[in-house]
């Protein structure tokens, strides 16, 4: 167990866990928190877990663990952890079931003033034109040589099928599509899963949301973002379905094997892997490809549908009712990327678990309007609380893997909040504070409930303490869509 | 006194922890079963009983429960089918036989999206077997 006296403190909003601290450690832990959430990260295994995450073969620089830290499997949630090339591992479990979960953020023209007689409505006509629930079918359903096409294609597909525009993919992360998907390695049952849920949110923490930009804090960053206070905005918060799930699931099965034939020793059986230039870490890579395109592609149709649904309500009532793409991030992915580590240029495999890419100014990744700001960073909050847009700094590069936080991040069992919440009382509190809720089940409404989460205010305060981030705006919910 | 099978639920921040118990292995595989459909809420349809069988190999007990519930998983989020009638055997190398009865899922309110292997060990005890099973959700 990892007490506050094992911890080094580097700064006020980061500290270290040495490599000393256990014998099996490859390098250290470096974990951006106040104390005081550290104190709460102890009440859970979050620091076991990276301590866990530290063993792994190949492991380059430190673990970093963000300060939206909280107990998952395998790796802590908020984890970050980069394998060098060739002969580093990929853990499955480094990434997650929801391989590219993410968030995509569409900004407006329409002010709150001119929106608010419609928001109930808008709400409404999100509903039904984005599919969510348990298992819910999506608004696409795709035969399995389409199915390959998203695989390869990403967001260009949805853009081949007229469901987004140029700027969408070019404010894209790896423009909505990375190398290297091989469908031939996704297995039947993730085809089965896959093809017919194209389009949907799903439920548990996935959520779109109507927001308002509060507050700006960097004029001209949030300027280039076509960001501006007083304006709606929306949110898309969903990963790659049942796809993915099944994507993950199957290779942490085959990867079971897989550390026995390469002798790889397990603190956890959910941190498999296989080394990076193994047949077996090949096709996982090629695999989590054919989810994380899958993802993009997903959330793009989400855009798609929620601007059919703006334009129901909007059109003819308001000017401008156009919903345009400011950034599309993921937060559950494997990538493979170029970091300066003690001072050598390496490639490397940077896992990142509950974690957001945050390339600062200049990245050669990011599209041509944000190279002067640094990339953007979709940080939710609990439903009914707010909503941060960061933006990346040359400091994370150095000190995090160009990484920073992916939320509150959770600090109350989904057990203990439905103990304490309930959904239909929340849902009453939060429509007497004007946030339009829709949702498909009461009960999980309860295990989101804001008190299980924690201060995104306080989460935010670290990375930017902590100069892996800086405040573009904050952000307000009008209305919540979940499934 | 603790009853000789049954399944409850830990805190787990994030996910899904099912704390499960059973004289044998086919009944911790059962409850377990029964455990995690109960975490789910799933409800079937009365009457139109169907019957399923599945045959799995595990190289030990932890793989062959996650297989398992895996399979299970996959019938109740693709076929729509959940389970509660079990007949399961297995042999001492490990090989599972299952005859299963049940019906069409009316009603599951949430979704699992998989079973995991963190931390996962199956330990005896004088009373029998227990595992500890964390889900992702």
């Amino acid at each position: 167990m990892v007490t506050i006296q094992d911890l080094k403190r580097i700064s006020d909003y980061e500290w270290e866990i040495p490599q000393r601290f256990r014998d099996d450690m490859r390098v250290p832990v470096r974990l951006f928190a106040s104390r005081r959430m550290l104190e709460e990260a102890m009440k859970d295994k979050s620091l076991e877990q990276a301590v866990n995450s530290a063993t792994l073969p190949g492991l380059v620089g430190h673990v970093i663990v963000m300060p939206d830290m909280h107990q998952g499997y395998g790796f802590p949630i908020g984890g970050v952890a980069a394998t060098r090339l060739p002969d580093g591992v990929i853990s499955p479990g480094g990434i997650g079931y929801d391989i590219n979960c993410g968030v995509r953020l569409l900004g407006s023209q329409i002010s709150l003033d001119v929106a608010r007689p419609h928001l109930d409505a808008l709400a409404t006509a999100l509903n039904q034109h984005c599919p969510s629930g348990v298992g819910g079918k999506g608004a696409v359903n795709t035969t399995d040589a389409e199915l390959d096409e998203v695989c390869r294609q990403g967001a260009r597909w949805a853009f081949k099928q007229g469901f987004a525009t140029e700027s969408d993919l070019r404010r894209t992360e790896e423009s909505g599509c990375v190398d290297g998907a091989d469908p031939g390695k996704v297995s039947k049952r993730a085809r089965e899963r896959g093809r017919p849920q194209l389009g949907s949110l799903g439920a548990g923490n996935h959520f779109i949301e109507i927001d308002l930009v509060e507050q700006v804090f960097d004029a001209p960053a949030a300027s280039i973002m076509g960001l501006e206070q007083g304006y709606l905005a929306v949110q898309i918060h969903c990963g790659s379905r049942g796809f993915g799930h099944q994507i993950c699931t199957d290779y942490v099965e085959e990867f079971q094997g897989a550390v026995r034939r390469f002798g790889i020793h397990l603190v956890d059986r959910e941190l498999v892997c296989a080394p990076l230039d193994s047949p077996e870490g090949q096709s996982y890579l090629a695999a989590m490809s054919c989810a994380a395109n899958y993802a993009f592609t997903n959330r793009q149709i989400l855009a798609h549908r929620a601007r059919k649904a703006f334009e129901q309500v909007l059109a003819g009532k308001v000017k401008d009712w156009h919903l345009y793409q400011v950034y599309d991030i993921c937060h559950n992915m494997g990538k493979i990327e170029t970091h300066l580590i003690d001072g050598e240029r390496m490639k490397v495999c940077v896992h990142r678990k509950g974690a957001t890419r945050a390339f600062g100014p200049g990245a050669p990744e990011l599209p041509a309007e944000y190279k002067s700001i640094g990339q953007p960073v979709l940080v939710p909050g609990s439903m009914g609380t707010a909503s941060w847009v960061l933006a990346g700094t040359e400091a994370s590069m150095t000190l995090s893997f160009g990484s920073t936080c992916h939320g509150a991040g959770r600090t109350m069992s989904r057990h203990e909040a439905r103990r304490n919440v309930r959904g239909d009382k929340l849902r009453q509190d939060l429509e007497a504070e004007g946030i339009h809720i829709r949702a498909g089940s009461i009960a999980g409404l309860a295990e989101e409930a804001p008190q299980a989460y924690k201060d995104v205010d306080q989460v935010v305060e670290v990375v930017v303490g902590g100069g892996i981030a800086r405040k573009v705006a904050r952000l307000h919910p009008l209305a919540v869509i979940k499934g | 006194m603790m009853p000789a099978f049954g399944f409850q639920e830990h805190e787990h921040t994030a996910d899904w922890e099912l704390g499960v118990w059973a004289p044998d292995l086919p009944g911790l595989l059962e409850q377990s079963a029964r455990g995690m459909y109960a975490l789910s809420g799933m409800q079937i349809q009365d009457g139109l009983r169907q019957s399923h069988s599945i045959s799995l190999h595990g190289e030990d007990m932890e793989t062959l429960l996650v297989r398992f519930l895996t399979e299970l998983l996959w019938l109740e989020q693709e076929k729509g089918l959940g389970f509660d009638e079990f007949s399961i055997v297995v042999d001492s190398q490990n090989n599972l036989h299952a005859m299963l009865g049940g019906s069409v899922i009316t009603k599951l309110d949430k979704e699992i999206k998989a079973v995991t292997y963190h931390n996962l060990a199956v330990e005896t005890n004088q009373s029998g077997l227990r595992v500890t099973i964390v889900f992702d959700v």
